[in-house]
């Protein structure tokens, strides 16, 4: 009964991973990105930022420390945006449409989509942990554990994202916009680069939009995560965010009422 | 072997539980006593006004406290908090050293040029010496043979006979110096200058300069690179100083005299102490007004715990 059910989603797993074994360069690329802003912004501002102590640190800490969950979040953000432009290129190739047809609920096809993206994003950021703790950013050891399910999380709100994004968009070439529309505001309006009372001190306004950014709960459950502490608060958004993503996606995606058959 | 270095661990817990690291607030007119198990503030103690410099008597039974702008140095019952009496200090004491006879105190009185020597015993004036103007730092040599006062606008320590507590050599040093400090074999005596920004190292013998260490924090400005306090592990190996508004630790190897890396804490650190095994560092930062409490062994701050206003000194007390 099951047996179909596991075997698409090894099968749509399996793509993922060969596509993302197929575009290597999209792996470092996707790490540069984020090991370009700890290694080059960050250090600017190395002194400026250990002014004030807020929840999960205990302590001073300079601003690589402060970025690194941020970063973490900026990798698995632009993987779900990867993932919704991929959606796009099998659209416009044809293989979408052999996906779709398959005898398998299409929620399903879209689960399996997103738990391959995501899986390939915790690798991503783990990674870049990795990497960010041989240039001395490092956490308690145990912090390298508990950010696994964070990660699996918030990777799978943004693939949502992602996949109710690709419902929408047409074409390749719009891809541009979505970067230009959803990556950087969600990046920049959020707790990635800066605490939240910071953002307060410029504008107010600033700060309601940060709070209610699903970004900004995803970057605190991945910080209080690597120092091995749970943040309710922005677990619960996280998973609402996700779900309403994903509901978004199936409404965009059902032949029925969705999006799809208006552009087919 | 685990189940013995658990059982250990289990039998030694209860003993460690009550120890205490005690916090000076120059602008409180407070101690903060903070569990060094915990970490967190247990007691709040009213002292003199703005206490500095703090010391436990050898043994630990009583706590002499520098109550600057009270003109006196206090000594108080650490169980009770309770005031005994008050040494005759000389005006505005702000550092002391305790000779190994656990009985004679040298007090820098930094508005009179002088140092005093008290005996605790006796509660009297021993000696008054002259030494520079603004004398600072206070040092007694292991053997208590010499004792050291820095003189902040002199820029020289003095090097102090205590038999006949007459000063027997001068030494330059940098621009204001503020503490001063013998190795545990006496070999060496480490003094900081503040203005200087540097750590002059002197022979405990020859009085002679042997290194001289400076510090260099990448976007900070060389300025704000002001020493201060320091402290050493107790094997010489590598010593901690507060380099002051530049907000971090310096750790420095004490073979070769060379830095080997700076530890983030709170704004405009001054003296440190450790804790029982010498395995946390706990530093008084003044301007953020908490302690940030290092780990020795992996040179990483641990936590940073709101005190009162000003922490200035710190030190610490076995409880059994």
């Amino acid at each position: 009964m099951m047996r179909p059910y596991i075997t698409s989603l090894r099968a749509i797993v399996g793509r993922e991973a060969l596509r993302f074994l197929h575009q290597r360069e999209r792996f470092v690329a996707a790490l540069v990105r984020p090991l370009v802003w700890l290694v080059v912004f960050a250090a600017g501002f190395r002194a400026a930022l250990g002014l004030s102590i807020i929840p999960p640190y205990q302590t001073y800490i300079t601003y690589e420390t402060y970025i690194v969950p941020g970063l973490c979040g900026m990798i698995l953000l632009f993987n779900g945006m990867q993932g919704s432009l991929s959606l796009v290129y099998d659209r416009e190739m044809g293989s979408m449409r052999l996906l779709l047809t398959a005898p398998l609920p299409r929620g399903w096809l879209l689960f399996a989509k997103l738990v391959g993206s995501t899986a390939i994003s915790i690798l991503q950021a783990l990674v870049f942990l990795a990497i960010a703790a041989a240039f001395g950013v490092t956490t308690a050891p145990l912090g390298y554990l508990t950010v696994i399910p964070a990660l699996a999380i918030a990777g799978l709100m943004l693939g949502a994202l992602g996949l109710a994004l690709s419902s929408f968009i047409k074409q390749l070439e719009n891809f541009a916009g979505v970067m230009n529309f959803v990556i950087f505001p969600m990046f920049f309006l959020s707790s990635a680069l800066y605490p939240l009372w910071k953002m307060a001190e410029s504008s107010e306004f600033l700060h309601d939009i940060c709070a209610v950014n699903p970004f900004t709960h995803a970057v605190e459950l991945i910080r209080f995560a690597l120092y091995g502490q749970l943040n309710l608060p922005a677990l619960g958004w996280t998973i609402f965010a996700t779900c309403a993503f994903m509901a978004f996606a199936l409404w965009g995606y059902d032949p029925a009422r969705g999006l799809t058959r208006r552009k087919n | 072997m685990i189940r013995t270095t658990l059982a250990l661990l289990v039998l030694s817990a209860p003993a460690a539980l009550a120890d205490e690291m005690w916090v000076t607030n120059e602008r409180d007119d407070t101690i903060s006593v903070i569990d060094t198990q915990t970490l967190e503030v247990t007691r709040t103690i009213p002292t003199g006004a703005r206490p500095r410099g703090i010391i436990f008597s050898h043994d630990h039974k009583v706590v002499y406290i520098c109550a600057s702008d009270s003109d006196t140095v206090q000594v108080m019952d650490p169980d009770t908090g309770e005031v005994l009496h008050e040494l005759p200090s000389g005006e505005d004491p702000e550092q002391f050293a305790l000779h190994p006879d656990n009985r004679h105190l040298y007090i820098a009185n930094e508005d009179d040029a002088i140092s005093t020597v008290v005996d605790v015993e006796t509660r009297t004036v021993v000696a008054q010496i002259s030494v520079g103007i603004e004398p600072e730092g206070m040092a007694v040599s292991p053997d208590g043979k010499i004792a050291i006062t820095t003189s902040e606008t002199t820029n020289m320590a003095h090097w102090i006979d205590t038999e006949t507590q007459k000063i027997f050599a001068n030494t330059l040093v940098d621009s204001r110096p503020r503490h001063a400090e013998f190795t545990s074999d006496g070999a060496e005596l480490w003094v900081s200058s503040e203005i200087g920004g540097t750590v002059t190292v002197f022979d405990g013998t020859t009085q002679a300069e042997k290194a001289k260490i400076t510090f260099d924090l990448p976007n900070i400005h060389p300025d704000r690179i002001q020493p201060v306090g320091f402290e050493f592990t107790p094997d010489d190996a590598i010593a901690f100083v507060a380099l002051g508004p530049a907000n971090h630790v310096a750790v420095v190897n004490m073979a070769s005299y060379e830095v080997e890396e700076y530890i983030l804490v709170g704004r405009r650190v001054w003296h440190m102490a450790f804790n029982r095994d010498h395995s946390q560092l706990f530093t008084t930062n003044g301007i953020s007004g908490d302690v940030t409490v290092i780990d020795v062994a992996s040179r990483k701050p641990v936590k940073s715990i709101k005190v009162g206003r000003f922490p200035w000194g710190a030190a610490f007390r076995p409880t059994n």
